[in-house]
């Protein structure tokens, strides 16, 4: 069984290292600093499990895994992050409160064998619904991984699996739903203004009426995006219209 | 509060030989008129004391009453009816108490059924100014001890927050360095114990720290020093730390706990914002007689949130600059080349709120 462990603090790695060697039939294949050796390790190694720190440098753990497109079982280690315990305790997947024994250390490995692993995902996307971290969209460019602050995003377009990101610096792709950006992305600042669209409130200079029921938006971008019937009278709770 | 400052004593005694003399000279006043009037110098002396007395009297049991019920609503009408009632009463004792002394002399007796008029009119405007008097003396005294409630209300409050935002314990940093003893123990059990023995020392410093509030920059370097060293031992290789600090500024004092957060701030932007290794640079130097720290740490622009104000985690430091020295500028934020400056100016210990 192949692990990897990715912790940006030594001790921490080593902790988790030292508690695996009661487990002979498990080699730790690699060791990673933060999400982009993390990601990188993954995608060679293939492993079956991950022990994963949540708070680490530039990307966090939750960020990570959904740059994952088929993630591995994982036991988060963490030692205070009171909204993502809240995201485990909803799919009861496991978690190691740092400092952890190794009584419960052995618990978690052993509760690893009864769970199924589809629940990697659900609990992500709790966890990054209910963090404070929603200020960012974590994506992957070209195998790079690019970080871009909610400010900068200038509307999104779904299409078909994937929500289309639109910034200054171009157009990037993420497999997640339109719901899912609703949801997570300040609603003050954001307005799902159709089925297929949000558009940042920052940037809107004219809304034009279209046919029968529905209007354009201008963007300062330059933009024209269409807006239904509900989003028009979204953009006019919001916007004081 | 310049009337708090003389004691409750001496002012009931002015109050008492003002009034004495007062009601003297009005008694004086009255007689000589009386005896102008005609009025023999036995009667007229009698009349002008125990008019006086009397109406003396009625005046401190007007100015008494205020003290146990002070009007809300209506002011002027309690002022007006009380005056009027008082008045009356005070007429009617006075003339049964001179009736019963001089009932056999019909010539006064006429001459005080004369002026009763003029008597209400006087006693009306004394009982009057009394009541007045005292109204706004009791109400002023009222509105003094509520701003003085207030006061210290606002001061405790001040205080409170103080202590909380001292106090502000990272949970996130305490739990990671237990775990970092915990995995010490196993192969560097030396270490370990060394490690305990920091952080025991550093908590020992944020449980000390309250009751002094002003320390040496040398002692708050110190405890710098321990901090960083358990962030050390954490972050290894990861995290270099460079002091800079002129000599002069080692003696000078500061609040204390003020410049923990502040490299706790740096550090987890520093860490946390970048990836490789990191250098916190902090360096301290005297201006006039500011002592001003700079903490400078690495960040990423393109992927740090464009900064609100001074944004980060900065803005519980402000606060409690702001409650200590009444001023909002002492904080200042810099971006330089891929750098995050923090630079503070800490005014000497007599500009504070509390010395």
């Amino acid at each position: 069984m192949k692990v990897i462990i990715i912790d940006d603090e030594p001790l921490a790695r080593m902790m988790v290292k030292e508690y695996l060697q009661s487990y002979p039939h498990i080699s730790v294949v690699e060791e990673c600093n933060d999400g982009f050796e993390g990601i990188k390790a993954i995608q060679q190694h293939r492993p079956d499990l991950i022990f994963l720190d949540i708070q680490m440098p530039k990307i966090n753990g939750f960020e990570m895994l959904e740059l994952v497109d088929d993630p591995p079982q994982v036991i988060f280690t963490t030692a205070f992050e009171e909204y993502a315990i809240r995201a485990f305790d909803a799919h009861a997947a496991d978690y190691l409160l740092k400092p952890f024994s190794k009584e419960r250390f052995d618990k978690a490995m052993q509760k690893l064998q009864q769970q199924a692993t589809n629940t990697t995902k659900e609990i992500v996307d709790t966890a990054m619904l209910s963090t404070a971290q929603n200020n960012r969209i974590v994506v992957k460019d070209n195998g790079k991984i690019k970080i871009i602050p909610v400010a900068k995003v200038q509307y999104l377009e779904a299409a078909d699996d994937y929500v289309k990101i639109i910034t200054a610096e171009g157009t990037f792709l993420k497999k997640k739903t339109m719901q899912y950006f609703e949801d997570s992305l300040p609603p003050q600042e954001f307005i799902r203004v159709h089925r297929s669209y949000i558009i940042n409130a920052q940037l809107i200079t004219r809304i034009d009426p279209h046919e029968k029921d529905s209007h354009l938006v201008l963007l300062t971008t330059g933009a024209r995006l269409p807006v239904s019937k509900a989003g028009y009278s979204k953009l006019k709770d919001i916007l004081g219209i | 509060m310049a009337l708090n400052i003389i004691p409750r004593r001496r002012i009931k005694l002015i109050f008492f030989t003002a009034f004495f003399v007062w009601w003297s000279i009005w008694a004086l006043l009255q007689i000589m008129v009386l005896e102008d009037f005609g009025v023999s110098a036995s009667r007229a002396i009698a009349d002008g004391v125990i008019s006086n007395i009397l109406l003396a009297g009625t005046c401190l049991l007007v100015i008494n009453n205020m003290r146990y019920y002070l009007p809300k609503h209506e002011k002027y009408w309690y002022v007006l009816v009380i005056t009027f009632a008082h008045s009356l009463v005070w007429l009617l004792l006075t003339r049964v108490s001179l009736w019963a002394l001089y009932k056999s002399d019909p010539g006064y007796m006429s001459s005080l059924s004369l002026t009763s008029y003029i008597r209400y009119a006087i006693a009306f405007l004394m009982i009057g100014c009394c009541t007045v008097l005292s109204l706004l003396w009791y109400t002023q005294q009222l509105q003094e001890a509520d701003s003085q409630r207030k006061i210290d209300m606002e001061r405790l409050a001040r205080e409170a927050e103080l202590n909380k935002l001292r106090q502000q314990l990272q949970p996130h940093f305490l739990f990671n360095s237990l775990n970092s003893i915990s995995a010490l123990t196993g192969t560097q059990p030396e270490k370990a114990r060394h490690m305990i023995q920091q952080l025991s020392d550093f908590l020992r410093g944020t449980l000390k720290k309250e009751e002094q509030k002003w320390t040496t920059f040398e002692e708050e370097l110190q405890y710098l020093q321990l901090y960083l060293d358990i962030e050390k031992v954490r972050f290894g290789y990861r995290l270099q730390t460079n002091i800079d600090c002129e000599e002069d500024t080692l003696q000078m004092k500061l609040p204390s706990m003020l410049l923990q957060p502040l490299v706790e701030n740096a550090i987890k932007f520093g860490l946390y914002d970048t990836i490789g290794e990191v250098t916190i640079f902090i360096s301290a130097k005297k201006v006039n007689e500011y002592l001003e720290v700079a903490v400078q740490n690495p960040f990423d622009e393109s992927t740090s949130m464009p900064l609100k104000g001074t944004g980060f985690g900065l803005s519980s430091i402000k606060r409690r600059l702001f409650l200590l020295f009444s001023r909002y500028d002492l904080l200042q934020v810099k971006k330089e080349a891929e750098q995050f400056i923090t630079i503070i100016s800490i005014p000497p210990e007599h500009e504070s709120n509390y010395n």
